[in-house]
């Protein structure tokens, strides 16, 4: 009976989806392949800006490989023909962002925050020295010569 | 041969001297400076944008600071609700569009006090467009007369604040504190619509002035709750606008006015020199009074914007005065828009007949406008007299002892009460200032009564006394009395100087000059 039963079910949704069309196709089509682009060449000036960029270093020929193969991967979908559409930032274009009242319901948990820094200082984050004046930096390499002079 | 050679060739040198000379002089009266500023002004709420973390100053090192603030992985933004209103009623205070949908984006790059890597911004649809400020320019030296400054607004948008860092040169390297880090701001974009520092600061004076009246912002430069960028340029009349350079965060109004003022003087002599402006970040050094260039953040500036994919769109409702906790009805919050500081100058000159000049300072100055309101609501002192005591004598007091006129203790009582005894001529005025000066030590709400009467600076008007101190002036100099005698009407006035001198300015002079004129005459 039950096995009966469960066959039926499946014949009849056989039936319904040849009197409905979808659009999702029933075998696989290839549609992303149909364009072959030329093989990628990345020239050395755009790897030193990337690199710069993104703090990533690829300068051997695996990483620029790897790079290129990337940047193929992606190029594949640039035939399809997007005139006239908006692009779609979110798929949740079409909800409010929500908002929540103003109210201290996080925070104080300094342990917490500093706990996975290998150099603190007075409960500072310790970094590399960043954006400072350009003269700041000149004082200190004099400094520096100075008081090397001085050892 | 050789002397010859040489003489020829001074002339060449001073002949191209000469042409450089005359061409520099011709570019300089024709060159025009161009300002725009941009604004970031730290919104007044109680946590930051989007998280739950306290957004205040000078907190525990590192201590208000959530894990989203600092950028653990799988924490999520969530906007606070009051950021949302403070910008919108910032926004309609400057006549800005609101947007009905904006959004937000990411702007990268790579420093240690900004732990995500981005920040989020508002880029591609800001919160609101096109507004514009009106401020009135007068600096007391430098303007002789007040005159009218407009300049548009491009875009107002909320941002997040970065961490900061505390530069260790001596070590290299840099201490980072994130509580700032995620604080609410505005940024505020300006067309380049001004000529020089003094409209700068004058406009930055006027937006402190407006975020201040609308509690959206402290507007502290000295705490960084509200700091200026500013672009300067050069071009010449009519041209479009030439290669600038952008001088970062500047901490004060005055700092504003000299660090365009040099930037200016700078770029000038640089152009006269054959030299080219590029266009680079500066920085103003407020005690050597200079700007200087900074390393730039990244030599490509590539800030590579996305959409920020946390967030869907914000939408706020521009026609009703309904509203939901997600969507806020944009009308309901126009409602609360206080009377602005273009409105309380323009109320000052009609209602109490101020010249611009002084409704200008009192305005600018909101304690000493709260002062003014008080002591006038009642129609019975003249306006102009109690404006010029507060902008001249209680100014001049506070600035002696340097202190903020936000500081200043003084109560409405105490100011009332002395205010009447100068008005009613029961003080004069230096005993005025020296009061004041006593008011700020004193004990909370001290009556000024009781300081003159226990310093002995009450004003004499008792005829009796007043006849004998001019009796004792008159023969304690003879000369004088004789020169008047003869004619010399002149001396009269030198006989009434020693006869304050004599009683340290407490005599009512009025009663005093009527009764050694008539003991004179006798």
């Amino acid at each position: 009976m039950n096995f009966n039963n469960i066959t039926s079910k499946i014949l009849f949704f056989r039936l319904l989806s040849k009197r409905f069309s979808t659009k999702i196709p029933a075998a696989p089509v290839v549609t992303l392949e149909n364009r072959q682009s030329p093989k990628l060449k990345v020239d050395s000036n755009t790897i030193a800006l990337l690199e710069r960029l993104s703090l990533v270093k690829c300068n051997n020929i695996e990483g620029v490989e790897v790079l290129e193969d990337s940047i193929s991967f992606a190029d594949k979908i640039l035939h399809i023909n997007t005139d006239n559409v908006e692009p779609l930032y979110s798929v949740l274009e079409n909800e409010n962002l929500s908002l929540r009242f103003d109210k201290v319901t996080q925070g104080n948990c300094q342990t917490d925050i500093l706990k996975n820094a290998t150099v603190t200082e007075d409960d500072y984050f310790v970094a590399p020295p960043g954006n400072i004046p350009l003269h700041e930096v000149n004082d200190n390499e004099c400094n520096q010569s100075l008081k090397e002079n001085e050892n | 041969m050789k002397y010859i050679g040489v003489t020829n060739q001074l002339k060449k040198c001073t002949k191209v001297i000469n042409i450089k000379r005359d061409h520099s002089t011709a570019t300089n009266k024709n060159l025009q400076s161009v300002v725009g500023l941009e604004v970031h002004a730290q919104l007044n709420t109680k946590s930051k944008l989007f998280s739950g973390a306290q957004n205040t100053f000078g907190g525990l090192v590192n201590n208000c600071v959530s894990l989203f603030d600092a950028a653990i992985p799988g924490t999520l933004p969530v906007l606070n609700r009051k950021c949302v209103e403070l910008g919108i009623l910032t926004a309609l205070a400057l006549s800005c569009k609101v947007n009905e949908v904006s959004s937000f984006d990411r702007k990268h790059y790579f420093y240690a006090d900004l732990p995500a890597g981005y920040q989020i911004t508002q880029q591609r649809a800001p919160l609101a467009i096109d507004g514009v400020i009106n401020f009135q320019v007068f600096t007391p030296g430098v303007h002789k007369k007040p005159y009218n400054k407009s300049s548009k607004i491009k875009q107002i948008q909320l941002e997040q604040d970065s961490g900061k860092s505390l530069h260790d040169s001596d070590l290299k390297r840099s201490l980072v504190d994130l509580n700032r880090a995620g604080a609410p701001l505005i940024e505020l974009v300006f067309e380049p619509d001004l000529e020089d520092g003094e409209e700068a600061a004058a406009l930055v004076k006027e937006l402190v002035l407006i975020v201040q009246r609308l509690g959206a912002c402290t507007g502290r430069m000295e705490e960084g709750a509200l700091r200026v960028d500013a672009n300067v340029s050069l071009r010449r009349y009519g041209e479009p606008l030439s290669t600038r350079t952008e001088i970062k965060n500047i901490g004060s109004i005055r700092g504003v006015a000299a660090a365009i003022r040099h930037e200016i003087e700078r770029q000038r002599s640089l152009l006269e020199y054959g030299g080219k402006i590029i266009n680079e970040t500066r920085s103003w050094d407020a005690v050597n009074k200079v700007t200087v260039a900074m390393r730039d953040k990244e030599v490509v500036q590539d800030y590579r914007y996305m959409p920020e994919p946390n967030l869907p769109p914000l939408r706020v409702n521009l026609r009703t005065r309904e509203e939901t906790q997600d969507v806020l009805s944009v009308p309901l919050i126009k409602d609360r828009i206080p009377e602005l500081p273009e409105d309380s100058r323009r109320k000052l000159i009609e209602q109490f007949s101020l010249r611009p000049e002084v409704a200008i300072q009192l305005v600018n100055e909101p304690v000493l406008l709260h002062y003014f309101l008080e002591l006038t609501n009642q129609n019975t002192r003249n306006p102009t007299k109690v404006a010029n005591l507060l902008l001249n004598d209680l100014l001049t007091v506070l600035n002696k002892r340097k202190v903020d006129v936000e500081d200043c203790v003084i109560t409405i009582r105490q100011i009332r009460e002395l205010t009447d005894m100068l008005l009613n001529k029961q003080i004069n005025l230096e005993i005025c200032r020296k009061v004041l000066d006593e008011l700020l030590d004193s004990a909370n709400d001290t009556s000024p009564l009781d300081i003159i009467t226990k310093k002995g600076w009450s004003i004499v008007t008792d005829e009796e006394e007043i006849i004998k101190h001019c009796t004792e002036v008159i023969e304690n100099n003879p000369k004088l009395v004789k020169q008047y005698k003869e004619g010399k009407v002149k001396v009269f006035k030198a006989l009434l100087g020693i006869l304050a001198k004599n009683t340290s300015n407490k005599v009512d002079m009025s009663i005093a000059a009527a009764k050694m004129e008539e003991m004179l005459k006798k």
